[in-house]
């Protein structure tokens, strides 16, 4: 006879699953205010977002650290908090971006909006367990809710990117699935603890080194796919290109977020049962997506193509430090984004203003260099700023992105990885010509096309997101220190 | 004043932002006032220096990011300070002297902020403060090659920042290193250069940090075979950019070396004495011979201030205190002659929109006063007795004769070679027939283009005659590093090759 099951509500913690539910809920609520009035604006609704992103945030703030949940599938640690927090955070600066004074389709549908907090659910699922199947479950609802979001652009090439990143993304999932059956076969789980355990106790046995490696290499390709390593990184250009300019910014940073914790999560336990291929594995796929996303940016001749393949190279950076697997390192992929994200949301944000409703710069490109040729006679404190992002992303000391770049070095050398150190260098020094070129365009020529695509989109909520990505690009030196002793402490109680 | 430095660095710059709301018509009365308070500052800063001591003064530190051991940490010495005195004058001076320019305003902006990364590179004794402000003068100089350049500019500008910034990022790395092998031995994170220079590390440490350090310094001097850069740079850059470029960013990689790679790694540096004097000889007499071949006066110049660049080096690896001592100088000399050179030639580009020398021919005749000051420029460039280029240069063959006779009777040349093709420029262009129409009608130097050089004529013959005010404050310094290398070095060969002198082993 079967037993009865008791299961007390205070052991499933429920708390743990609060912040996703805001998320969820606040989707829901969008979409019965819609029910009861469909002629609101989208003003109304990108603030409704962003309270709910505030909500959401404060209720990530009140987690406690080290804590498991809902039949301990959810894990609470410091990792997942500081990215929670680095998800919602960056959520809520780029949505404000459609705040437009075009109107631009797809910002009239508050399912756009309801769609874009359920994939915060996603992401947030995605970092918050160590449970494969929830990963996938949170990966799955954000991925599909992200190629809607892309798709309702309404642009040509908006279905063809969206189209591309589903099936690649497809691909993606069924090597995440594949990768995890193969887990669950070995270890008879998909808890990553216990699995970390079994393997512990199984790694020596003989021809089992086959069978973990070919988990290993397809849950690596899975989330390749989603970082854009280099060979596996084909499809962001063209997904970029398509998106509008805040959804390829946020698809840079945030998504990415969320696949390196997982990231961290998987092959850091690889690395710790010490499988030294996959060290080498990861460190060869980081430094050649550095440097061929590098050589790719340089004759890019549009600025959204080249910003794509830039974000791709810094992703190869921030692997570079993952595979290094010391506290240092993982630190260095947080702060890495959290610096990126507002140099990167102030680039994305300076193409956005200049997007035309209909009309595209010319035949083959939207953002092309010469669409921002002499922008410094043209809007003299765009044509700065802009230059100030470029300066960053190229990591010119004291911007914000240098620091990240400075710790990621760091962290390189003090695990004995001169050599990393050295190409990360390299690296950026070529990283510089691209970067340098859009400065050389704006500053020292003269422009070619009417003077009012360049600051079409322009209004006053965008002119606040873009200069307080300003202030942060510019001011990192004075919140760099409190913002890396956060982290490292979130991450150090975490034991990664 | 304890902060002055702070205010040195950080006054050209709030200057150069409030400079945006001045209207255009008054802003170079503006720019002009600014640095010359600056340049006042920093003469402040010369009279409350006590010059008998050696080490650091006027020492400010606030952590920045304790975590990673980055402070704001400064602090001048009597090096530096006479570097940060040449660097307001040479901005002063070239900022009166300069002509017309199209959008004046953000030249001048961009020059008072160009100013502040130049002092801060010269104060900071942060390694991080000290790249980020290295770094950051890399940005307005861009945009003065780029922004007001030849046809070139573009190409020029770029290859600019980008051999740069390429040396400097592997010279990061080196710092890098420097700063986890201080973790890992004392624990605590730090990247001042104080602490750094307490670290002994062993020799093969020394020589891969010493070449990293190296490729970063060497560009930026720009030392054989690292100087493709210059002229292009020198070329295509206007006269104002010319000035600062060769006046000051260069003494950036020479101060470099002394700040960092001298004390840090003293063994290395005894072993890279041979192969630096190579290369600095190579710099000497082949740019000295690229001279001569020139057509145009301003890349003669170029080229010669490159090759009196090679003396700098050869002193600063001499490992005495004549040499160190007489390379320190070099610097400021060369800085104030190799400026008033470009300032000169700017001028009469000015008037004739030609540089080449063909097209001169005896324009001493309707131009006295230029071909006057030209001349005593030249000759101060050269080394003739009596100038500025004379102390320098002697001092750092003198110190390089203990080293090697030979070498410095090759490096001797340049001052032959110096005044081969200096004064082949002097004969064609303010000698001979005066055959050209046109530069019959060019009008003498006017009351501005005078009375700003009339200062440097000045100094040239002032510091000529009697150096000791200057030269004693970096005696002191030198000596003390010195004395600290010989203390430091490991292997035998470096303790017998640092010459320390007698005075300053008698102080301790």
């Amino acid at each position: 006879m079967l037993e009865p099951i008791n299961v007390s509500l205070e052991s499933l913690n429920l708390i743990t699953l609060a912040p996703m539910l805001i998320a969820i809920a606040g989707g829901l609520i969008i979409l019965i205010i819609d029910l009861l009035n469909d002629k609101l604006h989208k003003t109304l609704y990108v603030m409704l977002t962003i309270l709910v992103l505030f909500i959401d945030f404060g209720a990530v703030l009140g987690l406690n650290v080290n804590e498991r949940g809902f039949f301990d599938v959810m894990l609470i640690d410091g990792i997942s908090i500081i990215s929670q927090l680095m998800i919602i955070g960056g959520s809520m600066i780029f949505i404000p971006l459609a705040l437009t004074s075009k109107k631009f389709h797809e910002y009239s549908y508050p399912e756009f909006f309801a769609l874009f907090l359920f994939m915060i659910a996603g992401f947030q699922f995605m970092v918050a367990t160590d449970n494969l199947i929830l990963i996938f479950v949170g990966l799955e609802t954000a991925s599909l809710s992200l190629y809607t979001l892309i798709a309702m652009h309404n642009r040509k090439n908006s279905y063809e990117a969206a189209v591309k990143y589903f099936t690649m993304g497809a691909l993606a999932a069924g090597f995440f699935t594949m990768g995890s059956a193969v887990v669950y076969a070995l270890t008879g789980s998909v808890e990553l603890y216990k699995v970390a355990e079994v393997l512990a106790t199984r790694v020596n046995e003989t021809g089992l080194m086959i069978a973990i490696f070919g988990s290993s290499v397809l849950l690596l390709v899975a989330f390749a796919f989603k970082i854009s390593l280099f060979p596996f990184h084909t499809w962001a250009p063209d997904v970029y290109e398509g998106a509008s300019a805040p959804m390829a910014g946020y698809m840079s940073v945030v998504p990415k977020i969320a696949a390196f914790v997982v990231s961290i999560r998987i092959f850091g336990m690889y690395l710790d049962l010490g499988i030294e291929w996959v060290r080498w594995t990861i460190l060869i796929l980081a430094v050649l997506t550095m440097t061929l996303a590098n050589i790719m940016a340089l004759v890019q001749d549009d600025v959204k193509r080249m910003l794509a393949y830039s974000s791709i190279s810094h992703a190869g950076f921030i692997m570079a430090a993952l595979a290094l697997d010391t506290t240092e390192g993982n630190t260095a992929i947080f702060l890495y984004y959290a610096l990126f994200m507002f140099t990167n949301l102030g680039a994305f944000a300076m193409l956005w203003i200049s997007r035309h409703k209909k009309r595209r710069f010319d035949a083959g490109h939207d953002h092309p260099y010469e669409k921002f040729a002499g922008l410094i006679k043209i809007m003299p404190i765009g044509a700065v700023v802009m230059a100030l992002f470029m300066l960053s992303l190229a990591g010119v000391p004291p911007f914000s992105v240098f620091w990240g770049k400075i710790y990621v070095m760091q962290a390189a050398v003090n695990a004995g990885y001169i050599w990393l150190a050295i190409i990360m260098g390299l690296n950026s020094a070529i990283a510089a010509y691209y970067y340098l070129k859009l400065i050389v365009y704006m500053f020292l020529k003269d422009p070619v096309q009417e003077v009012e695509t360049v600051y079409y989109n322009l209004s006053k909520p965008l002119m606040v997101i873009i200069g307080f990505a300003t202030v942060a690009t510019v001011a990192a030196i004075f919140y760099v220190q409190p913002l890396l002793s956060y982290l490292y402490y979130m991450i150090s109680a975490s034991g990664y | 004043m304890e902060n002055i430095l702070s205010i040195l660095v950080f006054f050209p710059a709030v200057a150069g932002l409030l400079g945006f709301v001045v209207d255009k018509n008054s802003i170079r009365a503006y720019g002009i006032t600014v640095v010359t308070i600056e340049f006042l500052l920093s003469l402040l800063l010369w009279f409350s220096f006590d010059t008998a001591s050696a080490g650091m003064q006027f020492v400010e530190m606030i952590p920045l990011i304790p975590d990673m051991g980055i402070s704001y940490y400064l602090g001048a010495d009597g090096i530096s300070l006479f570097i940060i005195i040449m660097t307001t004058l040479m901005t002063l001076i070239g900022m009166a002297s300069m002509g017309e320019t199209k959008n004046i305003k953000n030249m001048i902006i961009t020059l008072l902020f160009l100013e502040m990364t130049m002092i801060g590179v010269f104060v900071a004794l942060d390694a991080i403060i000290f790249y980020l402000f290295w770094e950051l003068s890399l940005v307005p100089m861009l945009y003065i090659i780029g922004a007001w350049g030849g046809p070139l500019r573009i190409y020029a500008s770029i290859k600019f920042f980008l051999y740069t910034f390429t040396g400097s990022l592997i010279m990061l790395v080196g710092m890098l290193f420097v700063a986890y092998t201080y973790h890992s031995l004392t624990g605590i994170w730090s990247f001042a250069i104080t602490d750094w220079y307490a670290l002994v590390l062993p020799v093969d440490y020394q020589l891969w940090l010493f070449a990293a350090f190296f490729v970063g310094f060497a560009i930026k001097v720009p030392m054989f075979p690292f100087h493709t850069w210059i002229p292009y740079a020198h070329g295509q850059a206007p006269t104002i950019g010319s000035v600062i470029l060769a006046a000051v960013l260069l003494k950036m990689g020479t101060y470099g070396f002394v700040r960092f790679s001298l004390p840090m790694f003293p063994d290395a540096s005894v072993m890279a004495i041979t192969p630096i004097a190579v290369l600095s000889l190579i710099m000497i007499v082949y740019t000295a011979m690229i001279a001569y071949a020139q057509k145009d006066i301003k890349q003669v110049i170029a080229y010669s201030s490159v090759s009196h660049m090679g003396i700098i080096m050869l002193g600063l690896f001499a490992m005495n205190a004549e040499g160190l001592s007489g390379s320190v100088f070099q610097m400021l000399s060369h800085g104030i002659v190799s400026g008033a050179l470009f300032m000169l030639v700017g001028m009469i580009y000015e008037r004739r929109h030609t540089k080449l020398i063909s097209e001169f021919g005896g324009i001493a005749a309707v131009m006295p006063k230029f071909a006057i000051i030209f001349g005593i420029m030249l000759m101060a460039s050269v080394g003739l007795p009596l100038t500025i280029g004379f102390v320098g240069e002697f001092l750092v063959l003198l110190g390089f004769y203990q080293v090697s006779p030979v070498m410095t009777i090759i490096a001797g040349t340049s001052i032959i070679l110096g005044a081969v093709y200096m004064l082949r420029v002097m004969k064609f262009t303010f000698f001979g027939p005066l055959d050209n129409e046109e530069n019959k009608k060019l009008k003498d130097l006017n009351r501005r283009e005078t009375w700003s050089l009339i200062p440097l004529v000045a100094i040239v013959i002032w510091l000529g005659v009697y150096p000791k005010p200057v030269l004693e404050p970096i005696d002191n310094s030198v000596k003390a590093l010195l004395s600290f290398m010989d203390e430091k070095a490991i292997t035998q060969e470096a303790k017998d090759m640092i010459r320390v002198a007698k005075s300053s082993k008698e102080v301790k």
